[in-house]
């Protein structure tokens, strides 16, 4: 029988504060749980493999790759998505990302944005070694790395 | 406001061309009776959120449109159009600050507003279709955005003028106000939307016709401004293809052939569809064997759902036999050889100065390169994807498209209807580069819509994207020159080749076009070599070979750029000194002395965006300077440069890299200068260069696509690997030359990836005195 098909089960969680009782197939990487089914588009598929950050939301707090991580990974759990990151979008990483006009297409921001906010969550003082290796793992086609790695160093003074 | 010398019957022109008229105060029907007659073009949307055709607001005026560019609101709001596709170019912003600059617009009270694929209404230029591509956006758009913008801000200056009953000359606009010069009155935009419902279009000879404003009197062009979209883009709120949801949409992945061309044979879908949520298997079938490729759906075997994840894992268990057809012959192992024994063959000569044959047989010394640079694909980080609903008419296209009047055409073909049976509305891109350029994918879209009688989105995976694109051409070049004693060079023998994208059309084709002959190749630099000879050779495509940022520039800069420094260390020269002296500073470079009948030109006139060497010297003068090229380098350490024109503008950059035993690199810094004539936003001109100089460090570190028996061997980031923060340059410092500002605009969103991996080698030569002469340059080819 395939993963698909297996047998639903509830897993209830927490989105952005809001509640719900997943009643899928619980293999479901919880980023087409989000795009899907909740219609928080926010959240980006950019390669399925962990590969490439574009996926990136929290799971209590820390920056997880939603393409490859099932929904029961976040049973009982609090997700936290692009949309749900700071109610006015005014997260000191958003402020940041504006103040240095980091965006080109956009695509990979969100995710590149929820990982500098988990980064500087874990430590709010990264030196530039840390906030590289923090980033690593986010790619961005449109190569907006330098400003991105200014923008995380701001960010960082202001959270 | 000072006047300028403007034609005032130009404008009169290009109201006729461009107005949609009069003012939104009537019926509709009314509306296009009365534009019907004075206007080519017809308004057949709306701007934004305002129904300014509903029925309860035909009696009054709720907004004024003087043209299909740009719409003022009650409120003062000004709506301008974006006729192009946002793919992280900034042209969102670029566009619509040319014309908010020439109607004295307060940019924070400006919205864009997206125009959807009509070339009828919104290619205001006449020039491309609003295909998105190549670069032309700015260059040619710079001049009717700022005649709509100046059209528009006159109409209000003389509804203000008949609201106080003085002449039009004793009014003028400024920051989103008009005011009347001697009494000082004023009214905002948005108190004249009445009384410029009340006027009518210019005649000609009518003396209160628009003017542009003169250059020192600019607000916006040529300011710094960030992107309009950042706020969308760092809070979840921008859309792009996969985020237009419809009622009743189905999800679809679709399996296609590994080699190229191939076809289903037979297929069992059993297994998929006892995947939870897929509903049904579909077979998209390949195209007849004699119809040309061009961007049209591969066929292949479609699993559709409703959701995403149902049907990429319904495909996994699909089983299906492959008849793969002639391709895969197609094998690097054997196609790189043929490209090189190609290149080395020549054949087809393009540029011929004097003799090169007699000049290398009485050369001092002779040096010949061979240089390689491999396929390679987009890897936009939003792969393909588009939605389509064919159950209505007109059919509706939502697709993440740099071609959307193509789009209409390629799915108005798949669907057997007329290119104005289907509309199609552009979201944002997530990046592109020129892969959604080819609407295949919404021709799938549609296919498969009109199949399950429902909208479908059809879903491109990584893998998909890495194995079934339209790759940039691989290709070989094999250069030969002659030095006389003195290390002057003599002669210039420089044969190429690689597989057309012409053969997208033309499947036969073997011959490179002149297009992408056009592109560095022809219009190699070295004016002052008295010896020349420029040829390519044939190649077989065998996959879809398209255009990708810069396109056959890549390879052409970089061997120019590699083999000319080659050269200078052959002669005993400074590289620098070297380059200088073979491009000189000449006004002009005119290739048809050297009997080139038709100089593509990136399809522009040669007289309006001409050759300039000294252009070219002058941003390789700069960027030596800028770098502090010359200067004692550590150990390990190296500074190269290179420069090249492509899309009109000129590129030099330097890269200073450190080279660690291993192979591996560290990039302390890299300058680079350009000259792009008329700058529209500096800030958006820094980005899309210090973009450019990581797509070239992908390209010059990792890029590198291989065939196996037909079949692409690469699939997703792990054997297709991007630059990421870790290797990337991450202090790249832009200077944007302005000592030809006065002329008109040239491309930015590619001319800086060019330069920057024949940079890097030469850097690399520089450090450790290796040459490498094939792309990719990876960790284990510099530590050999």
């Amino acid at each position: 029988m395939s993963s698909a098909g297996r047998k639903a089960i509830m897993v209830p969680l927490t989105v952005n504060g809001v509640s719900h009782e997943f009643d899928g197939d619980p293999n479901m990487p919880i980023l087409w749980y989000l795009r899907d089914e909740l219609g928080l588009a926010g959240t980006k598929f950019g390669c399925g493999m962990a590969l490439c950050g574009a996926c990136t939301v929290h799971i209590d707090g820390r920056a997880i790759r939603a393409c490859v991580t099932p929904v029961s990974a976040a049973d009982s759990k609090e997700v936290t998505t692009i949309e749900g990151l700071d109610p006015d979008g005014n997260h000191p990483v958003q402020r940041a990302w504006r103040s240095h006009n980091v965006p080109q297409c956009g695509y990979c921001q969100s995710g590149q944005i929820m990982q500098a906010a988990s980064l500087l969550a874990e430590n709010p003082d990264p030196s530039d070694e840390e906030v590289i290796d923090g980033m690593q793992g986010n790619i961005c086609r449109c190569g907006t790395y330098q400003r991105i790695f200014a923008a995380v160093r701001t960010a960082a003074s202001e959270v | 406001m000072a006047p300028i010398n403007e034609s005032s019957r130009q404008f009169v022109l290009l109201l006729r061309r461009c107005s949609v008229a009069q003012i939104i105060h009537v019926s509709r029907r009314q509306f296009i009776q009365s534009t019907g007659l004075g206007a080519v073009l017809v308004l057949g949307a709306q701007i934004g959120q305002n129904s300014i055709f509903t029925v309860a607001r035909a009696q009054s005026v709720t907004s004024v449109q003087p043209n299909l560019f740009v719409s003022i609101d009650l409120d003062g709001t000004v709506t301008i159009t974006c006729n192009r596709s946002e793919m992280g170019q900034g042209v969102r912003t670029g566009i619509p600050m040319i014309l908010a600059d020439e109607l004295e617009a307060d940019w924070s009270r400006v919205k864009i507003w997206q125009a959807p694929g009509d070339e009828t209404k919104y290619d205001p230029a006449g020039k491309d279709g609003q295909n998105t591509d190549g670069s032309r956006s700015t260059r040619h758009h710079f001049e009717i955005m700022r005649e709509l913008g100046a059209s528009a801000r006159n109409l209000l200056e003389r509804a203000a003028a008949v609201e106080w009953d003085v002449d039009a000359s004793e009014v003028y606009a400024k920051h989103h106000r008009l005011y009347h010069t001697s009494s000082g009155r004023s009214f905002d935009f948005g108190e004249l939307v009445d009384a410029a419902a009340n006027l009518t279009l210019l005649t000609e000879g009518d003396t209160s016709a628009p003017r542009l404003k003169h250059p020192s009197e600019w607000k916006y062009i040529g300011k710094d401004l960030p992107m309009v979209d950042n706020f969308d883009m760092s809070t979840g709120g921008a859309v792009y293809g996969a985020d237009v949801p419809l009622p009743g949409m189905k999800i679809a992945v679709i399996a296609r052939s590994p080699v190229y061309r191939g076809r289903v044979r037979s297929f069992n879908a059993t297994e998929a569809l006892q995947v939870s949520g897929v509903e049904q298997v579909i077979e998209i079938p390949a195209m007849a064997d004699d119809t040309p490729t061009e961007f049209r759906a591969l066929g292949g075997v479609a699993v559709i759902g409703t959701n995403t994840w149902s049907v990429m894992e319904g495909r996994s268990k699909l089983e299906i036999e492959w008849d793969d057809g002639p391709f895969t012959v197609h094998d690097s192992s054997t196609f790189d050889n043929a490209l090189r024994e190609s290149a080395r063959r020549g054949g087809s000569v393009i540029r011929r100065r004097g003799d090169v044959d007699e000049a290398l047989s009485t050369s001092d010394s002779i040096v010949e390169s061979e240089y390689f640079v491999p396929y390679l694909v987009h890897t936009p980080m939003e792969p393909p994807v588009a939605l389509v609903d064919a159950t209505v008419r007109p059919v509706q296209v939502w697709a993440a498209t740099q071609s959307p009047n193509e789009t209409r055409q390629y799915v108005a073909e798949a669907l057997g209807l007329e290119k104005t049976d289907v509309e199609c509305h552009i979201t944002l891109l997530g990046g592109s580069f020129g892969r959604k350029s080819k609407p295949d994918f919404a021709c799938e879209a549609a296919i498969l819509s009109e199949a399950v009688g429902a909208p479908v989105r059809v879903q491109w995976t990584r893998e998909d994207e890495v194995r079934n694109g339209y790759y940039h051409a691989a290709s070989a070049q094999y250069i030969k020159a002659g030095l006389d004693a003195s290390g002057n060079v003599t002669a210039w023998h420089h044969s190429a080749a690689w597989p057309s994208m012409m053969a997208l059309w033309a499947p036969d084709v073997k011959a490179a076009s002149t297009l992408e002959a056009g592109l560095g190749l022809i219009d190699l630099p070295y004016n002052n070599i008295p010896n020349l000879q420029i040829e390519t050779g044939e190649a077989d495509a065998m996959i879809r070979v398209g255009w990708y940022r810069s396109v056959n520039n890549i390879q052409h800069a970089f061997a120019t750029n590699c083999f000319v420094n080659e050269l200078a260390v052959a002669a005993g020269k400074d590289p620098l000194e070297f380059m200088l002296g073979l491009i000189g500073d000449a006004d002009e470079m005119d290739l048809t002395e050297d009997g080139v009948e038709e100089v593509w030109n990136y399809g522009d006139s040669i007289d309006d965006w001409p050759i300039m060497p000294k252009r070219l010297s002058n941003v390789l003068r700069t960027v030596a300077q800028k770098s502090g090229y010359g200067k004692q380098m550590a150990d390990g350490h190296g500074l190269g440069l290179a420069c090249h024109r492509s899309f009109h503008s000129y590129v030099a950059i330097a890269v200073h890299v450190v080279v660690r035993g291993n192979g591996s690199l560290h990039i302390p810094q890299v300058d680079v200068a350009i000259d792009c004539g008329r700058c529209v936003n500096p800030e958006g001109v820094r980005k899309q260069i210090e973009g450019a100089v990581v797509f070239g460090h992908t390209i010059a570190r990792h890029g590198k696509i291989t065939t196996s028996r037909g079949a692409v061997e690469q699939s997703n980031f792990h054997d297709y690997p991007l630059t990421r923060i870790g290797d990337t340059p991450l202090d790249v410092r832009v200077e944007i030359v302005d000592d030809y500002v006065h002329l008109r605009p040239c491309g930015v969103g590619e001319p800086g990836v060019p330069p920057y991996a024949p940079a890097l080698a030469n850097a690399i030569f520089s450090a450790t005195g290796k040459r490498h002469r094939a792309l990719p340059l990876t960790d284990d080819a510099i530590s050999i």
